[in-house]
């Protein structure tokens, strides 16, 4: 769709297409501060799930029958669309996956195993989502590569000179860093990264589960060799991610698992491999979920990843100061380029605490140590709570955060 | 703003336990200690216990976590010094039980004072803030280290 007859940013309209912002919470209207974690999703998705399995659903790539054929299609066909929104350039770069955690692990397996020699080194930073340090621990143990860590600075943005200095031995061979952290909102500098990285002969996988929310992803402007994000994030269904890799990585790279769809010929003796991706398709693939994902891709490319960045934008700048009025509150990360995720703690309130106060208003956040326990312990807190915006927020839902915040820090004085 | 279950939770009996506990020490000297974590959210208990023979004679406990757990932990400290060390894994599966169901059925004397815990089953994410301590606690005394809320 053309930007310029795309209706303006709407977010009464964009509400009224997720049917569980209905619901009361404890007799409270939701107000859902958690989309970091999983999104919810609007009609249009969960009409494309229902249609497809009550009119045209079958296994794909394998009937020699109308409905395979037509399942298949769509399935393909919403490979296309994941291509076009990573602008990659070539559709047969993008392999299904679970979600961002599995997409990981096939490449912290088939590139770490495969294509990684023992003492090359991976290079992620201090904040990271548990989904993206755990493999390269296994890895590690299970390969002798090398596992750095560079640091973020206090305002919880990457350290540059510190990435620099430990891709400086030509070691890394591999780069994986966040493209926006879960925790603090930081949007790390996708381009210098990986730039440095290829400067110093390194490859660098993004983990864009949280970016690819929020704003533009293209792949080759960034210089990116690796991608993943997940689908139920971006306001599709869960147990869909994608893997977007360079072709020439992935013709490198030994398959994951071994199955069906994944093989080009069997014998007892030997086994030949499918082209990419399938060869990291093994088995029965997540169908509905693959057409959901598309269905997805379709509703936030009609409103624009310009209008939503501009909606978000907005959202954080109410935010910051909504949360600035609330004395002893303290947002963990200052960082210049930020998104839509807010962790804070409260003096003298511990963070379940608050969530659960804030549960019982109607209002989700989340608290805990948000899957990245490496970093809280960088910030120095146990845990925080954390609220993050969707395309559904509006500042009144923030306001109403807001102010059961100043409540709550009256309860517990 | 705040309704008739959350302000039974962090009742002004929890609430002092949460904020000023007696027990919140790490004893001198001590028989048994252990570690309770929760995984999940990044609560940790340490608990320790002094025996003389089959009574325990005095606890303590370092923690970080929330008000529920803290609470849970230092009304625990009260609950069970003086206990029989026999004793006290039955003593753990009545708190799990009400704290899950909000009842305490043949509720042992000693649980007495945990009464107010009871009003975590309103909110089942949190009942492992209350049985975490007493998990750690039956490590403790079965000479285990570490215990999990999971």
């Amino acid at each position: 769709m053309n930007v310029m007859t795309r209706p303006p940013f709407d977010v009464e309209r964009i509400r009224a297409d997720f049917p569980i912002l209905q619901q009361l919470v404890h007799g409270k209207p939701l107000v859902f501060l958690d989309s970091a974690a999983s999104a919810q999703k609007p009609r249009q998705v969960i009409d494309a799930m229902v249609q497809a399995v009550e009119t045209q659903y079958a296994n794909v790539h394998r009937g020699l029958h109308w409905m395979s054929e037509r399942t298949s299609d769509a399935y393909e066909g919403v490979r296309n669309k994941v291509a076009r929104l990573l602008h990659a350039p070539d559709p047969r770069e993008i392999v299904f996956a679970k979600n961002s955690t599995e997409a990981i692990n096939l490449v912290a397996h088939s590139y770490g195993r495969g294509v990684m020699q023992p003492g090359q080194a991976v290079l992620i930073s201090e904040m990271e989502h548990h989904a993206n340090l755990v493999p390269w621990q296994m890895l590690r143990d299970a390969a002798g590569i090398e596992l750095r860590v560079a640091r973020i600075s206090d305002a919880g943005e990457l350290d540059m000179e510190d990435v620099e200095r430990k891709l400086e031995d030509g070691r890394v061979g591999l780069v994986a860093v966040t493209h926006m952290s879960n925790v603090l909102g930081s949007v790390t500098p996708a381009a210098r990264l990986a730039a440095l990285a290829h400067t110093h002969g390194a490859r660098i996988l993004f983990d864009g589960s949280q970016a690819a929310v929020h704003r533009t992803v293209d792949v080759q402007a960034i210089g990116a060799d690796f991608y993943v994000f997940t689908g139920h994030k971006l306001y599709g269904p869960t147990g869909i991610g994608v893997l977007w890799a360079k072709r020439e990585l992935l013709e490198r790279m030994p398959p994951f698992m071994g199955g069906g769809d994944m093989i080009d010929s069997v014998t007892f003796e030997r086994t030949t491999w499918a082209e990419v991706p399938h060869r990291f398709e093994a088995g029965t693939p997540p169908i509905l979920e693959v057409i959901g994902l598309g269905a997805a891709i379709d509703y936030v490319e009609a409103i624009g990843f310009d209008a939503i960045a501009q909606h978000e934008a907005e959202l954080v700048d109410h935010t910051l100061a909504r949360l600035a009025g609330v004395p002893g509150l303290r947002v963990l990360g200052s960082a210049q380029d930020r998104g839509g995720v807010f962790s804070f703690t409260m003096q003298g309130a511990h963070a379940h605490d608050v969530a659960t106060l804030l549960d019982r208003n109607g209002i989700a956040v989340r608290a805990g140590n948000h899957c990245a326990e490496p970093l809280m312990r960088r910030l120095g807190v146990d845990s925080s709570a954390r609220a993050s915006v969707g395309i559904y927020t509006t500042p009144g839902e923030i306001d109403a955060l807001a102010d059961a915040l100043l409540r709550i820090r009256d309860f517990f004085a | 703003m705040f309704d008739t279950a959350v302000r039974e939770l962090y009742s002004a009996e929890i609430r002092r336990h949460g904020r000023t506990p007696l027990h919140g020490r790490r004893l001198e000297t001590f028989d048994a200690s252990a570690r309770g974590d929760n995984p999940m959210c990044g609560d940790r208990v340490q608990v320790f216990i002094r025996r003389d023979g089959d009574t325990i004679c005095e606890t303590g406990f370092e923690a970080r976590g929330c008000e529920i757990s803290i609470a849970s932990a230092d009304l625990m400290c009260e609950a069970v010094e003086g206990e029989a060390t026999s004793a006290i894994p039955g003593l753990a599966d009545q708190v799990e039980a009400m704290a899950r169901t909000g009842l305490c059925e043949d509720c042992a004397a000693a649980l007495e004072r945990l009464r107010p815990l009871s009003a975590v089953h309103e909110f089942p994410s949190r009942v492992k803030c209350v049985t975490l301590p007493w998990r750690a606690l039956v490590a403790a005394l079965a000479g285990g280290k570490e215990a999990t809320s999971e």
